[in-house]
């Protein structure tokens, strides 16, 4: 595994909030670093292949592209626990999906354009073998997104 | 809801695939959609403006940095209450989501935090803080077993 030394920690805390929107955003945030373009995109090409990126892009807010949330629960018999996992990975609106600690073992998030397409695809993960239960839990207010760990 | 154009979408469309690692990643992304550098930087800039952008940037695996306890804890909260209660959770640094939603038929939990932190019993300590800061005792604690999914959203790709 890979140590993060304290420039990582300096670069990834930069990375996490902003990267610059200009021409060159690896220089600009060389600069307030102290180094050159070239050392940053080296590192960082270097921090992504021995994975501690998930991702790297543009965060969007789903509510104002038109997109509403979900939060499903399910209550998955064991056995088919895996097959229903794998079919509810499959599509694309479900981007987080997490095996957890309570009757209700399976909770995925489902992003859609209309409420119709959400019901139609919970309609048929709800047809799936081995499921039992469904809980709906749809997103109001979202006081708080922000997925950064400070990096001391 | 204002409606984005077809123009918009490609551009977002070209925005949520991995950002290149290169001297000029948005001269890359530019090309993709066939306007300039200049014209795409413009568009993000309103995009950010108008904040149908909520950041440029990275997320860590968390695992990967050290986080290992990690819980999505669902909280009882009254009604009259969940403003207020919300606003104090999401003060807290090891609170990284806080969404209130609209609790089901036998579960009646209307706020949701994801909590993250170095082992269980940080976890369960923090926990602790939100409740007795917020004076909410009903919650439950659902440590995540499994990943098995995390990507961002791709949008404008639906075969409808």
């Amino acid at each position: 595994m890979t140590r993060l030394s304290t420039f990582d920690k300096a670069l990834l805390n930069i990375l996490q909030g902003d990267i610059p929107i200009c021409s060159h955003p690896f220089a600009e945030m060389a600069r307030r670093l102290g180094t050159d373009e070239s050392t940053v995109l080296a590192r960082l090409r270097e921090l992504k292949s021995a994975g501690f990126l998930r991702r790297i892009g543009t965060f969007f807010d789903s509510n104002r592209l038109g997109y509403h949330g979900t939060l499903v629960a399910l209550k998955v018999a064991p056995a088919e626990l895996c097959a229903v996992a794998e079919a509810v990975n499959r599509y694309p609106g479900a981007t987080h999906n997490y095996e957890r600690e309570c009757i209700y073992n399976l909770w995925f998030t489902l992003l859609t354009p209309s409420p119709e397409y959400e019901s139609k695809i919970l309609t048929e993960i709800r047809s799936l073998r081995g499921v039992e239960d469904m809980l709906k839990l749809k997103a109001n207010k979202k006081y708080k997104i922000n997925v950064q760990f400070k990096l001391q | 809801m204002e409606i984005l154009s077809e123009h918009d979408k490609e551009i977002i469309k070209a925005l949520q695939e991995d950002f290149p690692l290169c001297e000029e990643p948005y001269k890359i992304l530019a090309q993709r959609v066939g306007i300039s550098e200049e014209e795409f930087l413009q568009r993000v800039r309103k995009l950010v403006a108008e904040k149908k952008i909520r950041k440029m940037g990275a997320v860590l695996r968390h695992r990967e940095v050290g986080f290992n306890a990690n819980a999505l804890c669902a909280w009882q909260v009254a009604p009259d209450k969940l403003d207020a209660t919300a606003q104090i959770m999401s003060n807290h640094a090891a609170v990284s989501h806080c969404y209130d939603r609209t609790p089901a038929p036998n579960w009646n939990y209307n706020l949701y935090t994801m909590i993250h932190a170095k082992t269980r019993d940080e976890c369960e300590k923090f926990i602790d803080e939100l409740s007795s800061l917020t004076g909410v005792t009903n919650y439950k604690i659902l440590y995540t077993k499994k990943e098995w999914k995390k990507t961002g959203m791709k949008y404008f790709c639906e075969s409808l």
